[in-house]
């Protein structure tokens, strides 16, 4: 099933497959937001927003309406 | 002779690129400017043998070479300028262990730009603790490259790396990437018109005029070579991107090992608690109070002594010197002034030794993290933090710390707010006059002096935030909203890093103030003891009017009537009318007028008018305090009492009184239009409150 980084869990992980959006701004691809790299939410702030995620090893924090825009599969555990 | 090679420090944020650079210069190190812009330059010199010295300089934090900020393009226009008198002989690459993927980006970025080029592997003394092995001669080979593997915190490899910079001609500068195996028929039609140039520098002047606009670097002109449009251009970036890591993943595949099964993990420990729902926030306010207690608390006993030792010497200096208009000049100018900036020094120190510990040890980012979703409801980011709090210290840092802010109205409003929160040149003029006529006596523990100067930063963050609503309501820009911020690990802040940036911001600040203060306390004296008219014949026409006083009132009545009828006098007398309302006399007046070069020069002026307005120079250490209290109207009220004390404390809280503040705002918004409606605006509401305040309170 097709989703994106928003619809994670805290602690669910899942693996990058599309992050080519015009709105990702070139940042977060060097960041390490590319298709086939893992995954993991982290971190919730209150009202879900922004996302603490672990992608390709980085730490980093984005709001849910960027999480939004890179798609992933969901790893099941 | 000894020859001087250029370094290059450069490197992600996070890294630990400032502790490198400090342990390599330790105190030879100086901050300035690039030309044009408000970037800090931090060069400094480190002796690598006993004839060749290393001019290094430390490059801002950069994630890749494709820059997104004027920082961040501070980095490329050096490594694209062969000409420019600071491009790096060799470029040493900054990289934290824990993130050697995304650090190794920007490391074969800058490597095929054939620059000789060494990767330095910091925090090496967290590899035990996170698993992390590698395998150094490999990548070494892999990355055809040096690496120093090398520990800040317990000064370790420092002298393999400076070996390995002296000995940069033996650095390969073969590069990691193929740049034509981006999208072969555009590279080779690239390489056809320009036969004689590097590839991969074509191609970064291309994405760099997209995004800057041309600079003049003498690089080749690509001004004729369109054929690809922006989305275009970005597209072939991201397929750069990922080839990069392609290439990374290949090497770090053999190069190194990460057991994770050995790997503690203190981050996650440490965040479950600090970006907690209600703990998080918990210890936020807990640790903003802990540091207004010790500006407030802390502070006062080195101020205290310096504001003595500074009346004391003052009367020295009167004592020692023969007396005439030059003894009077360095005493009642001079050194009143020189101690009005010297007495913030203590006030200074700790902000910026809070602010720079809560940056080093990464618990910042939390607070950008928790802050975010509450600050935008205003129109701001959760970066928007870290300007409001570091304008507690300073505006002018803080207004170009909204760099990294990504969308231009979320960074437009944080500047346009950033001046209503405390700054440290507020203090001195808060707490004089809460010194003056707010009771002693305490309230759970802290003092009523202590709650007051806690609700005056509460009033700066809090109309900051309202000012920010309404902005938000009010201003059509439309922008893309986007954010990103890494989470680095947390780490106990270096001591020398802390202290280094301490003293630094301090210095900065002391000398920058200390002119403004200095030149404006010689004009005022100046202004304060020379007059036209009347006060030529002050003796006569005071001795007239007053047949029957004393010697000792005489010479106090003629030294007030000198004052009144000094030029300043007449300027102050002339505003009177306007801030009579407010609960002012005219020099309270004058004092306002001299704020608005910058706020902090009000208690100097103050000093500086009551020194040259006082005749009985033989009173041992007056300060300036105890002048301010025994001030009076003629009919013998005070002058600061609690309506005028509240109105004075109010009009600075929301008065925009600082030309620095208004110049760096024009240079950062590039126009005139912002800096003016924060004059006016600002100043119109702190008159009005004042206003309010006195008349409801006398």
């Amino acid at each position: 099933m097709s989703c994106s980084i928003a619809d994670l869990k805290k602690g669910e992980r899942g693996i990058i497959t599309d992050s080519s959006s015009d709105s990702i701004p070139l940042k977060l691809l060097e960041m390490g937001c590319l298709p086939g790299n893992e995954v993991t939410l982290l971190q919730l702030a209150p009202f879900a927003d922004p996302m603490y995620l672990n992608v390709n090893g980085s730490h980093l924090a984005i709001r849910k309406e960027t999480a939004a825009l890179i798609l992933i599969d969901k790893i099941d555990e | 002779m000894s020859k001087q090679i250029n370094v290059a420090l450069i490197g992600n944020p996070n890294t630990g690129k400032t502790s490198v650079f400090n342990a390599l210069t330790g105190l030879n190190q100086k901050v300035g400017n690039y030309p044009g812009i408000t970037v800090d330059k931090k060069e400094g010199v480190c002796k690598l043998s006993r004839n060749l010295k290393a001019h290094i300089i430390d490059l801002p934090g950069t994630y890749s070479i494709n820059a997104s900020s004027i920082d961040e393009n501070v980095v490329v226009e050096l490594l694209l300028n062969k000409n420019d008198k600071d491009y790096p002989d060799v470029a040493v690459i900054v990289s934290d262990v824990e993130n050697l993927k995304r650090n190794l980006l920007l490391f074969t970025q800058i490597k095929d730009l054939k620059i000789p080029s060494i990767l330095v592997i910091n925090m090496a003394d967290r590899m035990k603790r996170k698993g992390i092995s590698l395998n150094i001669p490999l990548l070494e080979e892999k990355l055809h490259t040096k690496i120093a593997v090398v520990s800040t915190r317990k000064n370790e490899g420092i002298s393999e790396l400076k070996a390995l910079i002296e000995d940069y001609r033996n650095i390969s500068t073969e590069p990691c990437l193929d740049t034509s195996t981006i999208d072969n028929t555009y590279f080779e039609s690239l390489k056809k018109t320009f036969p004689d140039q590097e590839l991969y520098k074509l191609w970064l002047v291309i994405c760099q005029d997209v995004n800057f606009g041309k600079v003049d670097r003498n690089a080749p002109d690509i001004s004729e070579f369109k054929t690809k449009s922006e989305s275009d251009i970005k597209r072939l970036q991201q397929k750069e991107t990922i080839k990069r890591y392609q290439f990374i993943n290949n090497v770090l595949k053999e190069g190194q090992t990460i057991d994770k099964s050995k790997a503690t993990d203190l981050r996650s420990r440490f965040d479950r608690v600090l970006t907690h729902k209600v703990w998080g926030y918990v210890i936020f306010f807990a640790i903003l109070l802990l540091i207004f207690q010790a500006i407030y608390d802390w502070a006062s006993v080195p101020m205290d002594f310096i504001d003595a030792s500074f009346a004391s010497l003052a009367d020295w200096v009167k004592e020692v010197l023969p007396a005439g208009v030059f003894t009077n000049l360095l005493a009642e100018g001079v050194v009143a002034g020189i101690g009005g900036v010297v007495i913030f020094i203590p006030q200074i120190a700790f902000l910026f030794l809070f602010i720079s510990v809560l940056e080093e040890s990464g618990y910042m980012s939390r607070v950008v993290f928790l802050m975010d979703r509450v600050m935008r409801r205003f129109g701001l980011s959760g970066k928007s933090v870290v300007p409001l709090i570091s304008g507690t210290a300073c505006a002018i840092p803080a207004v170009m710390a909204t760099r990294n802010i990504e969308s231009w109205k979320e960074r437009l409003i944080t500047i346009l707010v950033t001046p209503f929160t405390t700054c440290s040149a507020r203090l001195p003029v808060y707490l004089i006059i809460i010194a003056l006529v707010i009771p002693e006596g305490s309230f759970l523990g802290f003092s009523y002096q202590a709650l007051t100067l806690m609700l005056l930063y509460i009033l700066g963050f809090g109309s900051a935030v309202f000012a920010a609503y309404i902005l938000n309501k009010v201003l059509k820009t439309k922008s893309k909203s986007f954010f990103v911020i890494e989470m680095p690990s947390y780490k106990v802040p270096l001591l020398k890093n802390v202290g280094l940036t301490v003293l630094e911001k301090t210095k900065t600040f002391v000398f920058e103030a200390g002119k403004i203060i200095l030149a404006i306390s010689i004009i005022l004296w100046v202004l304060a003891s020379y007059g036209p008219g009347d006060f030529n014949n002050a003796e006569t026409i005071v001795t007239a009017e007053n047949p029957n006083l004393s010697e000792v009132e005489l010479e106090d009545e003629i030294a007030s009537f000198k004052l009144e009828h000094s030029y300043i006098g007449i300027v102050g007398k002339a505003i009177e009318p306007a801030i009579k309302p407010l609960g002012y006399d005219w020099k309270i007046g004058i004092g306002l007028v001299t704020s608005f070069a910058a706020r902090e020069v009000f208690v100097g002026t103050l000093a500086t008018i009551y020194s040259v307005g006082s005749a009985n120079d033989n009173e041992d250490e007056d300060t300036i305090k105890s002048k301010m209290a025994a001030e009076t109207y003629s009919n013998g009220a005070k002058v600061f009492t609690l309506a005028s004390g509240i109105s004075l404390l109010l009009f600075y809280a929301f008065a925009m009184q600082c030309m620095s503040t208004l110049a760096i705002v024009k240079r950062e918004t590039k126009s005139w239009k912002w800096p003016i409606i924060q004059l006016i605006g600002m100043s119109a509401i702190a008159y009005i409150i004042a206003l309010i305040a006195f008349q409801f309170l006398k």
